[in-house]
C-alpha cells in the first residue's frame, strides 16, 4: 500500500512538473546538432581535441567491461540502441519546431559515462555520414555535448539524487532529462563561443542560441526522462541480476575513471 | 510493486510521452514544425553575415523522402535491438521462474 502511494506521488509529481514546463515556457525555436561546416576551423579542431581523450578512455573501459563480463554485451547493445532510436525520433515541441532526444542517460547510469562517450559518438558518426545530420568537422563539438557532457551529467545527477535519499526512479528520470537538456545548452555555448555577437558578445549570442536549442528541448527532455524510466522498469522486472552486477562493477574501477 | 501495478505505471509512462509529443500539434496552431538546423543557420547569418560553411557533407539524402526513410530505418533498427534484448531477458526470467 505504501509503495503504491509512493509510486502515485512520484508519477503525479513528474506529471505536474512536465505540464508546468511545457505550458509555462512558450517561445519559438528550432533545435538539433551543429551542422557540417558551421563551426570555424579553429573551433572544430578545438572540440575534436577535447573530445578525443574521452573517446579513447571510453574504448578502454568498454573493452574492460566486455572482457570481464561478456554476458553484458547484450545490455551494452541495448544502451547503444536506445541512443540510436531516441536520436532518430524527431518530436514536435511547444515552440512549433521539431528536435530529438539524445538517449544517453540510460547507458551512462548503467555503464558509467565513458562508455557512452563511445556509443554516443558512434550514433553521431552514423548520422553525420548517412543523414547529413551534424557533420564530420563538427563531430568533435557534437560528441562533446551529446556523448560526453550529457552522460557525465547524467551519471553525477543519478548518484547525487541517490545519495540525497531520492528514489531510484526519480534519480533515473532526473539524470536522463537533465542530461538531455544540458546537451543542447552546451551546443548553444559552443555556437556562442564561435559566433560572439558584435554587440553583447558571448552572452548575447548564448541567449540567442539557447532560445533556439534549449527551450525546444524542454518537453523532449521530459519525454526522454519518462522513456528511460520505462526501459529501466523493464530491466528491473526481467534482468535484475545484471543490474546488480553492474553496480558491483562500477564500484571497483570507478576510482580511476572519475574524471 | 506487483507485476500488474508495474504494467500500469509503464503504460502511464507511454501515454505521458505520447501526450507530450501530440500536445504541441494541438495547442501550437499554425506552426511549421520544421527541422532545426535552418534556424541555427539563420541565427549565425544574423550574428556574422559573412560566414560561409567551409566544409560540405560527403553525402546528402537525395530528398526529404529519402531522409525520412533513413531516419525511419535508424529508429527501426534501434527499436529492434531494444525489443530483442528486452524480449530475451523476459523469456529468460520467466523460464527461471518456471524451473523454480
Amino acid at each position: 500500500m505504501k509503495r503504491k502511494t509512493q509510486a502515485l506521488v512520484s508519477l503525479t509529481l513528474m506529471g505536474v512538473i512536465s505540464f508546468y514546463l511545457v505550458v509555462g515556457l512558450p517561445k519559438p525555436a528550432y533545435a538539433m546538432h551543429i551542422m557540417e561546416g558551421f563551426l570555424p576551423v579553429q573551433w572544430a579542431i578545438f572540440w575534436w581535441i577535447v573530445a578525443l581523450p574521452f573517446f579513447i578512455l571510453g574504448l578502454r573501459s568498454l573493452t574492460r567491461i566486455t572482457q570481464a563480463n561478456p554476458q553484458l554485451k547484450l545490455l551494452l547493445g541495448l544502451a547503444g540502441a536506445f541512443t540510436f532510436v531516441l536520436s532518430a525520433l524527431k518530436i514536435p515541441s511547444v515552440t512549433g519546431s521539431c528536435s530529438h532526444p539524445t538517449g544517453t542517460g540510460l547507458g551512462a547510469v548503467l555503464f558509467g559515462p565513458l562508455t557512452m562517450s563511445v556509443l554516443g559518438s558512434l550514433v553521431l558518426l552514423f548520422q553525420a555520414l548517412l543523414l547529413a545530420h551534424g557533420g564530420l568537422t563538427t563531430l568533435g563539438a557534437n560528441a562533446f555535448s551529446m556523448a560526453i557532457a550529457g552522460p557525465f551529467a547524467a551519471y553525477w545527477i543519478y548518484n547525487l539524487t541517490i545519495k540525497l535519499g531520492g528514489k531510484e526512479k526519480i534519480a533515473i528520470f532526473l539524470a536522463a532529462a537533465i542530461a538531455d537538456l544540458l546537451t543542447y545548452i552546451i551546443t548553444s555555448i559552443q555556437l556562442a563561443l564561435a559566433f560572439p555577437a558584435p554587440v553583447g558578445g558571448f552572452f548575447a549570442s548564448f541567449i540567442k542560441f539557447a532560445g533556439i536549442f534549449a527551450i525546444t528541448q524542454v518537453p523532449l527532455a521530459i519525454s526522454e526522462g519518462l522513456l528511460t524510466v520505462l526501459v529501466w522498469n523493464w530491466l528491473q522486472s526481467y534482468n535484475p541480476q545484471e543490474l546488480e552486477l553492474l553496480k558491483l562493477i562500477k564500484r571497483e574501477p570507478q576510482r580511476n575513471e572519475s574524471v | 510493486m506487483n507485476q500488474s501495478k508495474k504494467g500500469l505505471s509503464n503504460w502511464l509512462l507511454v501515454v505521458a510521452v505520447l501526450a507530450l509529443a501530440v500536445a504541441p500539434l494541438i495547442f501550437v496552431r499554425g506552426a511549421e514544425f520544421g527541422g532545426a538546423d535552418s534556424k541555427a543557420q539563420e541565427a549565425i547569418a544574423e550574428i556574422q553575415p559573412g560566414y560561409k560553411p567551409w566544409f560540405k557533407s560527403f553525402f546528402e539524402p537525395a530528398s526529404g523522402e529519402i531522409a525520412s526513410l533513413l531516419f525511419a530505418s535508424q529508429a527501426a533498427l534501434g527499436a529492434g535491438v531494444v525489443g530483442y534484448a528486452i524480449g530475451l531477458y523476459k523469456g529468460r526470467s520467466q523460464q527461471q521462474k518456471h524451473e523454480e
